[in-house]
Formats: structure tokens, C-alpha cells, sequence
């Protein structure tokens, strides 16, 4: 079916979002295959021929089939930061452009570090459950937690989301070290070369570095060993970034001193063995969601879709495609 | 030199415990069963020259009156008001206690709160752990913590810190105090009501003394409101906690961190079934480093009070400390 120059443009949601669905009705016509009892790739070909622009996030992939069933495809927009759900080569090689959620939620997310790293060396978490089931007054006092100020603390990707954190770090006392792609010579912060010598000089470890095959598993056996039996690892960038077998063992055997983790290997699953463990702190990869960020979000996509159709550069356009 | 006599009214910490009794002459107040304590005391009495006390049990007015050659007293804390300071001023009591040492965990643990009040970990701990993720899916939106305006009501050291802290997070601060502080760049509200009208985080940071009992009452939760928060990481008694309790069930402030209670041990139990609340048992000071810190501190001033020689951190005689403890607060 032509485009109708009349018509508002076309923009197909891969799965509901109703806050983002809400506000882009005005402005566009939005394409909803979960509203339809077709099959995705018949309702593809049947109404997506005119489709200029998708909106994916990380549980929906924008692979190479559905770029071949979308022909006049022009722009992508994750919902998300992380993009290792988009085949960016495939993307770059038909001129799609891409835009990601940018920086919005990284000091939500950086917040969010501090706040599990707080909980796991003051044992926050741990304290509340004891006094709900009544235990001050009967058991005493709570064991005591350890001190933040003076802590060495290694940042695994000094990113958007990892130069925030080190920023809050800095208030607190700890002195600040950091693994990267890429030395930054704009932060005050030591480089370590590689992540087993961050560790080996850390007392703890956040992870706020973006997946990639290169730093799948990058927090491995070696990684924990050399941070040693009183580390602490925060993992507020993705599951698979740490061996999460590995990691279950270790806290299990006492060998890492304890865990704040917002993310697992196989979401929403979460290994049982950490549900009995008061060092560690659990989350359900909400370390971006706050109502704050979630209206950014919605702005975000609604600029970066204007810009799109009226030929202007995007606000947070993924580097490695148009 | 016969030993200095100490009596240590709590089993406050194993370590200082031990070295008090290595250094020292020791009694333990809690070895002698309530009802035979005024006899405890009458025995041992003419040795005991020195109390070291806590938060949960210090030196009253009943106690220093039991103790006739009592000279010094110790407290486990930078908070004192367990300590009877009027009666110890009378008698020309020393009296020493732990500021500095424990500012940072106070203050690490105030933002802790904060961020754990607001985006609910401690709430979304028990959702992961009860499998909800899978069975409910994701966990609900929360508030950002960055850039909302923070209220700190005591600008002491712990205040301070506090303040510094928040400042790493974008957010604005403001404060009351008894009197303005020179080189700040907070803005000032001379009451708290106006503090609390004009902030999203309150965090109760200033000491319990007559003046500030209940000083959080039910006006100033108001004024915080649906949205606001209440950081308390001073003393239980500065909040009125049946205002506070009734509030958090009405919905009429959005959500609390405590560290204290009114009294400790016993925490409300309505708040046991709140998402919106964090429930800590005065761990403020309670780490292992500053625990020990604490305690090196009370030894080293037993020591140099036993030596003649100047109190490291004295409660009377220092130019902090004033009759209306205002510089702390």
C-alpha cells in the first residue's frame, strides 16, 4: 500500500508500551501486531510495507528477518541503553539509523549502584528483614556491616552510567580505579588495564559496562579470585557480563565476601541459592525503571521520531549507523 | 597506681570489653540481676571511678548518684543523651564521647536510606526472593532519588556529611538549624516546618535534648507530605512515631528510613506490612571499622585521663560543646 502523504507516518511497536503508545497516537499511526490474531511475519507483510520506523526494546530483537520484511525501514529506537538486541551491521548496511534511550537513566542507574552497594555493606536489606520478623528485641543486635569511606572501589565501564557512579563515589570517601575499552584521560581516576588487575586492587567491583561478545562472562573465576574473599561485586550492567554459576559458588563457599545484583543470566530467573543469603541484595532489573525516567523515556522517542521524519539529526543516535 | 575502676553498663563490644578488662579494673553492671543491682553497686562503689555507657544505657542521675568516686565518664557514641550531663557538670565529672569516628557510616547510611526509601530495595529484595519477578513480573516504577531537594535538620558534623554526599547526587540542600552556619552555600530555614514545606528528603540529623524532643511532630510530616520522605538517623524521641505511624498508614507522607526508634529495641509493628518504609535497628554507627574506632577512642581517652594528660574528644571543656549544645546541633 503507498504511502499517503495525508496520513500521519507509520510506526510499528514491537510489544506494548502503552505509556510510550499513549503518547505517540497523536502524531503517528501506530502499528500493534499483538492487537492482531495474525502471525507476526503475515501481519508484517500485510501492513508493514510502508513502515519507516520501529520501536524495539531488549526483549524484542530487531534481527536481520525482520529487516528484510520491512523495506522502507528507516529508524530504529530501543527503549533501552543496551543495543546487543539490534543487528547493527545489518542495520548500517541498509542505512537504518538507530537511537537508544541515551543517557536518561544513568543516574537512576548509577543511583541505584550506591544504594545496593550501601545496603550490602550495611547490610540494610538484611537488618529490615530481622527486625520484621521480630528479632531485636528477642535476638539483640544485628552482626555488623563494614565501612564505604576508604573502600576501594573498581569500576568495570566508565561509561554515561559508570562516570555517575564514581561521581557519588567521590562524596562518600572511596578511592576510585576503572577498567575500559579506553583509557579516559578527562577522569582523576587510576586505569587498570584489564579487569583481574582492577580487581586485584579493588574492594569492590560495579559493573556498568555494556554487553558485547567481548565482555560476555568478563567477571569470571579469575576476576572473583583476585578481588578475593571480602569483595563485593554491584552488577547494574547486564546478567551475562558475570558467570553467574561461577559467582552462586563462590558466595556459596565464602569465597567473595558478598553481592548486589540487578540483573541474571536468565531473567527472571534468579539462582534460589542467593535467596537464603543475607550478603547479598537482589533486584529485578529495575535499576532504570523510576517514574522520572520512564516520562523521559517517552519525550526521548517522541523527539527522536520527529527529528526522523523531518530529516533532522537524531537526539541519541547509536555510533556505527547512519 | 591502683587500677582504674570501670563500670561498663552495656556489653557494648567484645573488643572493648576485653581491653577494658586487660587495662583496666572491670565490672560489669549486667552480671548482677536487676533486682540486686543498688547492691552491686553499694560493693563496688568505692572502686568505680569511671562509666562507660552507650545509647542503650549510660550514666543517669540515679547512677552517678551511686557512685561517689566516680570521676569520669565514657560514652560509646557522639550522641549523650543518655548522660545526665547537668548532674556530671555539678559534680565535676569528666565526660568524654566519640564524635568524628562515627560521621561517615552515619552519613553513608542517611543517603542509603534515602535511596533505598525511594526506590524501594529493600521491598524489592523480598519480591525477588518471594519469586514474584516471575510469577508477577516486573517490579513497579519508583522515585527517582537525583536532584530531589534535601532538608537537613541539624547541620552538625553528621549533617554535614550528609550534605556532601547528596551534593554528588544533584541534589539542592537546605537545612535548619539553630542558627545560620557561615560558609555554606545551603539555604537556610530558620524553622522546620519551613524545612519540611521546601524539601522532597528530610533527614533528621541533630541531637535529642529537651528542645528537640518530638520536634518532628505531626504539622511538620504534613508539610514533608504524600511524596515526601523522612530520614531519621538522630534519635528515636525526635520524631513523635505515633504521628509518624499514622501518617505512613494514611498515606499522609510517602515514605520513611529509620535507623531509631522511640524505644529500642521495639520498632511499631504496623510498619512490618509497609513497602514504603526501611526498617534498620540503629546500625548507624555499626560497622566493624568504626566499632573499633569507637572503642580505641574510649580507651585512649581512659588512658590519657589515667596519665593527667588533655581528653581527646571531652564533652565539657571543648569549644564545641556549649550549655545549649548548639554547635551540634
Amino acid at each position: 500500500m503507498a504511502a499517503d502523504p495525508e496520513r500521519l507516518p507509520q510506526v510499528l511497536f514491537l510489544s506494548p508500551k502503552q505509556s510510550l503508545e499513549r503518547a505517540l497516537s497523536a502524531r503517528f499511526r501506530l502499528l500493534k501486531p499483538w492487537e492482531s490474531t495474525m502471525p507476526l511475519d503475515r501481519f508484517l507483510a500485510a501492513h508493514a510495507a510502508a513502515v519507516r520506523a520501529v520501536i524495539s526494546n531488549p526483549l524484542a530483537s530487531v534481527d536481520a528477518p525482520l529487516i528484510h520484511a520491512l523495506p522502507s525501514l528507516g529508524f530504529v529506537f530501543t527503549t533501552s541503553v543496551g543495543v546487543d538486541h539490534i543487528d547493527l551491521a545489518e542495520c548500517a548496511r541498509r542505512g537504518i539509523a538507530v537511537a537508544n534511550a541515551g543517557t536518561i537513566f544513568s543516574r537512576d542507574v548509577a543511583d541505584y549502584a550506591l544504594g545496593l552497594l550501601v545496603d550490602v555493606l550495611l547490610r540494610v536489606s538484611a537488618s529490615d528483614r530481622y527486625i520484621r520478623r521480630g528479632l531485636w528485641p528477642v535476638a539483640g543486635d544485628f552482626p555488623p556491616g563494614r565501612k564505604l569511606g576508604g573502600k576501594r572501589v573498581g569500576i568495570v565501564g566508565l561509561g554515561s552510567i559508570g562516570s555517575e557512579i564514581a561521581k557519588r563515589l567521590e562524596a562518600f570517601g572511596c578511592s576510585i580505579s576503572y577498567f575500559s575499552r579506553n583509557k579516559k584521560p578527562l577522569f582523576p581516576y587510576t586505569y587498570f588495564p584489564t579487569v583481574c588487575d582492577l580487581a586485584a586492587e579493588s574492594d569492590v567491583l560495579v559493573i556498568a559496562c555494556a554487553l558485547t561478545e567481548e565482555t560476555h562472562h568478563i567477571i569470571d573465576k579469575d576476576v572473583m579470585l583476585a578481588l578475593g574473599k571480602d569483595g563485593i561485586i554491584i552488577n547494574v550492567g547486564r546478567g551475562p557480563l558475570v558467570d553467574e554459576a561461577e559467582l552462586v559458588k563462590h558466595l556459596i563457599q565464602g569465597k567473595i565476601g558478598g553481592a548486589g545484583l540487578d540483573v541474571f543470566e536468565h531473567e527472571p530467573a534468579v539462582p534460589e541459592e542467593l535467596f537464603r543469603m543475607d550478603n547479598v541484595v537482589l533486584s529485578s532489573h529495575q535499576a532504570v525503571l523510576t517514574i522520572e525516567s520512564s516520562n523521559d523515556l517517552v519525550e526521548l522517542a517522541m523527539e527522536n521520531l520527529e527529528a526522523f521524519f523531518s530529516y533532522r539529526p537524531l537526539l541519541t543516535p547509536v555510533h556505527g549507523t547512519t | 597506681m591502683a587500677s582504674l575502676g570501670v563500670l561498663l553498663v552495656v556489653s557494648v563490644d567484645s573488643y572493648l570489653e576485653a581491653e577494658l578488662d586487660r587495662r583496666f579494673n572491670l565490672f560489669r553492671l549486667w552480671e548482677s540481676p536487676p533486682s540486686r543491682r543498688r547492691e552491686f553497686l553499694q560493693t563496688n562503689a568505692p572502686w568505680i571511678r569511671a562509666v562507660v555507657g552507650s545509647p542503650n544505657g549510660c550514666a543517669d542521675a540515679e547512677l552517678i548518684d551511686q557512685l561517689p568516686n566516680l570521676e569520669i565518664v565514657a560514652n560509646f557514641g557522639v550522641g549523650i543523651d543518655k548522660v545526665d550531663l547537668p548532674r556530671c557538670r555539678e559534680r565535676g565529672i569528666r565526660v568524654v564521647y566519640t564524635p568524628d569516628v562515627v560521621t561517615d557510616d552515619t552519613a553513608d547510611l542517611g543517603i542509603g536510606l534515602a535511596i533505598a526509601a525511594l526506590r524501594r530495595i529493600c521491598d524489592a529484595d523480598r519480591y525477588t526472593r518471594a519469586g514474584s519477578w516471575k510469577d508477577k513480573g516486573d517490579y513497579k516504577l519508583t522515585s527517582k532519588f537525583s536532584g530531589k531537594a534535601v532538608g537537613i535538620l541539624g547541620l552538625g558534623r553528621i549533617g554535614l556529611a550528609v550534605a556532601k554526599r547528596a551534593q554528588g547526587f544533584g541534589c539542592p540542600i537546605c537545612y535548619c538549624s539553630r542558627s545560620e552556619k557561615p560558609n555554606t552555600n545551603y539555604k537556610y530555614y530558620p524553622s522546620v516546618l519551613d524545612l519540611a514545606y521546601n524539601c522532597h528528603v528530610l533527614v533528621v540529623a541533630c541531637p535529642l535534648t529537651d528542645e528537640t524532643h518530638h520536634i518532628i511532630n505531626r504539622e511538620v510530616i504534613e508539610a514533608l507530605g504524600p511524596k515526601g520522605v523522612l530520614v531519621n538517623i538522630g534519635r528515636g524521641s525526635l520524631v513523635d512515631e505515633k504521628e509518624l505511624v499514622s501518617a505512613l498508614l494514611d498515606g499522609r507522607l510517602g515514605a520513611a528510613g529509620l535507623d531509631v526508634f522511640e524505644h529500642e529495641p521495639h520498632v511499631p509493628e504496623q510498619l512490618f506490612g509497609l513497602e514504603n518504609v526501611v526498617l534498620v535497628p540503629h546500625i548507624g554507627t555499626d560497622t566493624v571499622e568504626t566499632t573499633k574506632a569507637m572503642s580505641d577512642l574510649i580507651l585512649d581517652n581512659l588512658a590519657a585521663y589515667m596519665l593527667n594528660k588533655p581528653l581527646l574528644t571531652p564533652v565539657f571543656g571543648s569549644a564545641l560543646f556549649s550549655t545549649r549544645i548548639c554547635a551540634l546541633f
